[in-house]
């Protein structure tokens, strides 16, 4: 029975995370994700509306919903309104559905939930999205000259090359198996952005800690309000557990 | 018309009114004293016996949240998705009303089953209580429909290609298949036909269903009376019994198992509020990560599973392969060997057990395998309701079953769990062999209960429960 216990114990184990997304791909770095970092958030917010919002829309999203991280109207309004002039609006994409699919042989998916829906056996969808957009080269074999190692042959540009410079990944081989495989080993920097390599991790950083809040922008709330529930229900636990007691005690 | 009850001019104010109630509608007094104050259950109830009233809560739940969903929900294959975001999103409170009607939805399998699993091990399915249990699995099977359809909701990638693929298996039945999924469809694919029928039948049709079936089972049940751990009846013509023929062993349900199950229900709400509040996705389980994305016919995900209390059933579904069917029908041919040759049946019903096999067999070697997977998937169901004719142990409780038994239950649950891991994983040639082991196992441990159950030597069942006082 031990013997049988301890398996199952094992079995449960290996279920860890259900997983979505699947593939032999590199490993993915862990995002420095803190929500409640309104410093970082503000600027994820401003990466974002500068650079995705050209060609990717948050449908789900509206302006006035980042006063949460700290923004009034007039700020959004004057820094953060591109496509609308509504600050009630949902943010849409400036680009037109019909020419992004010519362009990239794919609609640019909606990025309002995409730090969710991208989660999957190799960590959380932040860490994905950290991962990706730390892992474009330049790679002339692609119709828009960019590749990406968390997501090969992905239609998507490097869009952030001015702030990362070109990069190619090097290789080396090893023997894994009796086989001569290709295993990477770092980053050639062929010409130098705008921001230093670790400038770049912290923009990406901040972006990203954007994208997992506007996945879901009431996190925070819930885990606050859980704490007060939980707490409730602790007193009330001893309160239902001394009752019961007075009432059993009688019983022969 | 009953007589009506005089009451002293001098009773309280409250008296009064109660009484006043009490001569105008005496039947919800009745009802209250039957199923309440005067039902009396047995005292012994441990643990197990909190997730019947836990199911009640969860089924609650479900209904309250569910009527606030559908105010903001749009049942429109183009706006479903976006009205579950704006209801994370928009609505007051919309994210906890979703979370827990999510949640609540998993933590109600989670309390079925275990409900099952009480069932199961006490022997509560056995006479007088064989309505109570058909009841039960009924309320197990519309449950599953009502998971199913209301899947299909979100409008996410996993909900649409689930409803998809569950609602193809049905174009496996020979000859009216394709025209039953068609049906089902309302479409030739899952498209806003199918969502509006299936949000129709989520929130309406089949939660009828459900409440009259749960009624069903609560008047059946206090119709006999409720099992123990002990298996021992306390209303029974020998049972010992007070001197007003209340039975010694029983407890009035109000107010002792009302406070009882208050505790059982605080308990469970911490569980349940820790996922909502703390991780309602519960690792993709209960939210899957694809169900983010809005459904798009147009790509196909790269794995389909259904939500992990399907699993599995699932994993028996995918069990049956063509090669699969040879051992079927290697089972089937030994099953009617065994019978004609060890059961003492008059030669007419010899020929008939030959010639049904010889029929079986060869209709599982003419329909296409996917047909008989749906057979076996539908079949772990609807063999539950057949348990009571199945067991013939002596005793109803594994208490006093042979300890061996209880092995035998600890491996069926291992098993139940390792097929619902294989039905979340994506296919594989091992997972392949397990899970067809598995769905052996699980069959072969129903259709051989009544010949294991007999097996064996009880222990001696005490007259009264045990009961010790707290």
């Amino acid at each position: 029975m031990k013997k049988l216990i301890l398996g199952l114990i094992t079995a449960l184990g290996l279920m860890g995370g259900a997983h979505a997304a699947g593939g032999d791909t590199i490993a993915w770095d862990k995002a420095p994700v803190n929500t409640s970092d309104t410093a970082s958030l503000q600027n994820g917010a401003k990466l974002f509306v500068n650079y995705c919002l050209n060609c990717h829309s948050a449908a789900f999203m509206r302006y006035n919903r980042l006063q949460d991280i700290g923004l009034t109207n007039e700020q959004i309004k004057d820094n953060l309104l591109f496509t609308t002039d509504k600050v009630g609006e949902t943010m849409k994409a400036a680009i037109d559905a019909k020419q992004a699919k010519d362009w990239f042989g794919a609609n640019p998916p909606d990025l309002t939930l995409i730090a969710r829906s991208r989660a999957g056996h190799g960590g959380t969808g932040a860490d994905y999205l950290y991962t990706f957009l730390r892992t474009f080269y330049a790679d002339d074999t692609k119709a828009t000259g960019w590749n990406n190692l968390a997501f090969p042959s992905v239609g998507m540009p490097h869009v952030l090359w001015e702030l990362q410079g070109k990069r190619r990944p090097v290789y080396e081989t090893k023997m894994e198996h009796g086989h001569e495989v290709n295993v990477f080993k770092g980053w050639e920097q062929l010409s130098p952005g705008a921001m230093t390599p670790l400038q770049y991790d912290q923009a990406v950083g901040d972006l990203v800690n954007f994208l997992q809040w506007m996945g879901e922008p009431a996190q925070k709330t819930r885990v606050r309000v859980g704490v007060w529930v939980l707490l409730f229900l602790l007193l009330f636990t001893v309160i239902a557990w001394r009752l019961n007691a007075a009432y059993w005690k009688d019983v022969k | 018309m009953a007589e009506f009850k005089e009451i002293s001019p001098n009773a309280s104010a409250g008296a009064k009114l109660t009484n006043w109630f009490e001569n105008r509608f005496p039947t919800a007094f009745d009802a209250y004293r039957v199923h309440m104050s005067e039902y009396y259950a047995p005292k012994n109830f441990n643990f197990w016996y909190f997730f019947g009233s836990l199911a009640m809560l969860v089924l609650v739940i479900q209904i309250v949240t569910g009527i606030f969903l559908v105010m903001h929900y749009k049942p429109d294959a183009a706006l479903a998705f976006g009205s579950v975001e704006y209801i994370m999103r928009d609505v007051p409170w919309g994210w906890l009303v979703r979370y827990m009607h999510s949640t609540g939805a998993s933590a109600f399998f989670v309390v079925v089953y275990l409900h099952m699993f009480r069932g199961l091990i006490y022997g509560s399915y056995r006479k007088p209580r064989e309505l109570v249990w058909i009841f039960g699995c009924a309320i197990f099977l519309v449950l599953m429909a009502e998971a199913f359809m209301g899947y299909l909701l979100p409008w996410g990638q996993m909900s649409y290609w689930g409803a998809q693929v569950i609602v193809n298996l049905f174009s496996a039945i020979p000859f009216v298949g394709p025209d039953l999924a068609l049906l089902i469809r309302g479409d030739y694919v899952v498209g806003d036909a199918t969502l509006n029928r299936f949000f129709s039948f989520h929130v309406i049709a089949v939660p009828l269903v459900l409440l009259g079936l749960v009624v069903a089972h609560l008047l059946a049940l206090h119709e006999v009376g409720s099992n123990n751990p002990d298996g021992v009846e306390i209303k029974g013509p020998d049972a010992p019994k007070d001197a007003n023929g209340k039975p010694l062993d029983g407890i009035p349900f109000h107010p002792y198992y009302t406070v009882h199950d208050i505790l059982g229900v605080s308990v469970f709400l911490m569980v349940f509020t820790a996922i909502v509040f703390f991780a309602p996705e519960f690792g993709g389980y209960f939210l899957e990560y694809n169900n983010f994305i809005p459904a798009d016919p147009l790509k196909t995900p790269a794995h389909i599973a259904p939500v992990w209390y399907f699993t599995p059933f699932y994993s028996m579904l995918r069990a049956i392969t063509s090669e699969m069917m040879y051992a079927l029908i290697a089972c089937v041919v030994l099953g009617a060997v065994l019978g004609v040759t060890k059961l003492k049946l008059p030669s007419l019903f010899k020929m008939v057990v030959v010639g049904g096999a010889v029929v079986l067999s060869a209709l599982m070697l003419a329909i296409d395998a996917k047909f008989w997977g749906v057979v076996v998937m539908g079949g772990a169901v609807i063999i539950l309701f057949f348990l009571p004719w199945l067991d013939n142990c002596p005793v109803k409780s594994i208490r006093y079953r042979p300890d061996w038994h209880k092995y035998l239950y600890g491996i069926f649950v291992i098993n139940f769990v390792i097929l619902a891991y294989l039905g979340v994983q994506p296919p594989s040639p091992i997972g392949e062999r397990v899970s067809q082991v598995g769905t052996l196992f699980y069959f072969g441990f129903f259709l051989l209960m009544p010949w294991w159950s007999r097996l064996g030597q009880c222990k001696p069942v005490p007259s009264r429960v045990t009961f010790a006082a707290h």
